[in-house]
């Protein structure tokens, strides 16, 4: 994953750079597997993989496939780059560490969805119960952003104006 | 790239597979991993491969703009719909134990339309943004 993510930011022909973000996805998605988490994988592979990929590969073919160099100096975004690093590390050194039964996040809600989640949803997959019922809300509100987010691209980039100023043309 | 027989040809027999399994990760999302999230997506990249290998107008006779739209909004709807009508059986926002008789059954009934609802939106989203990206060039190219 380091070596493709290297790659991406050396490389500046951005179809080779679309086809590496697919395959950072992928491994990705590999990790998400080991970890047992299958559904996150499954949900990495389909859109890091899958639709993103298309997506962006649409956008190059309506704009250009090379990067420009960069005509600025690169010392303000190296320091802004280190700064933000360093705050995100030194914040990752207060999480819990990893697998420990103790931490917050496993004592808090996390045993009673486990130990009750089967009897009263009486759904198999654990993941499915808390995320449609246990948080539905959450999950409506997800819904309603993948809406948002649809239809702000469709008023954006959809034609629907031009083909208006277009027969506006013709009766004038 | 209409004109690759192989691609024709490989894209024809694997697209009914995608479908069902599209279908199989919505309706079996209780059992194994899986959900609306994913089946839609899966559903949306299924469509996809087919109008990439056999054209945006081929796609839209089979799915058109107008339907898209109503699709967004109806799996939303389904959604919200489902926590009104618990409302109106007496229960919370969203509480689906009050829909039968048995509450777990109407756990089950409950998951499996809002999981419904979400994998209209998200698969009807998907293939939206790509007929706007897809369409968008053709239009200027014109």
């Amino acid at each position: 994953m380091a070596l493709t993510t290297l790659a991406i930011v050396r490389i500046r022909n951005l179809y080779a750079v679309v086809m590496l973000a697919s395959i950072y996805s992928l491994l990705a998605a590999s990790i998400f597997v080991v970890l047992d988490a299958v559904d996150v994988a499954f949900t990495e592979a389909a859109v890091g993989a899958g639709i993103s990929t298309v997506l962006a590969l649409g956008t190059l073919a309506l704009t250009t496939g090379r990067e420009k160099p960069p005509g600025h100096t690169k010392i303000i975004p190296l320091a802004v780059v280190i700064i933000t690093g360093g705050a995100l590390i030194y914040g990752t050194l207060d999480l819990a560490p990893f697998g420990d039964p103790k931490s917050p996040s496993q004592t808090h809600v996390a045993p009673v969805y486990l130990s009750e989640g089967q009897e009263k949803t009486t759904v198999p997959n654990i993941v499915t119960a808390v995320l449609a019922s246990y948080r539905g809300f959450d999950t409506l509100g997800e819904v309603a952003v993948v809406f948002t987010a649809g239809i702000g691209v469709m008023l954006i980039l959809g034609n629907w104006r031009r083909r208006r100023r277009d027969e506006d043309d013709r009766h004038a | 790239m209409r004109s690759y027989f192989v691609l024709r040809v490989v894209a024809k027999v694997l697209l009914p597979f995608i479908i069902i399994f599209a279908l199989y990760v919505q309706f079996h999302g209780d059992f194994g991993p899986g959900g609306g999230f994913q089946a839609g997506v899966i559903f949306a990249s299924g469509f996809i491969l087919y109008s990439l290998i056999f054209g945006l107008d081929a796609a839209g006779a089979v799915m058109s703009r107008g339907i898209l739209r109503f699709a967004i909004a109806l799996g939303l709807l389904l959604y919200a719909g489902v926590g009104v009508y618990n409302m109106l059986l007496g229960g919370n926002y969203l509480e689906y134990g009050v829909m039968a008789a048995d509450p777990a059954t109407g756990q089950h009934i409950g998951i499996l339309v809002i999981e419904a609802g979400v994998g209209i939106t998200v698969a009807s989203v998907m293939i939206a943004v790509f007929f706007t990206f897809a369409g968008r060039g053709k239009a200027d190219r014109r």
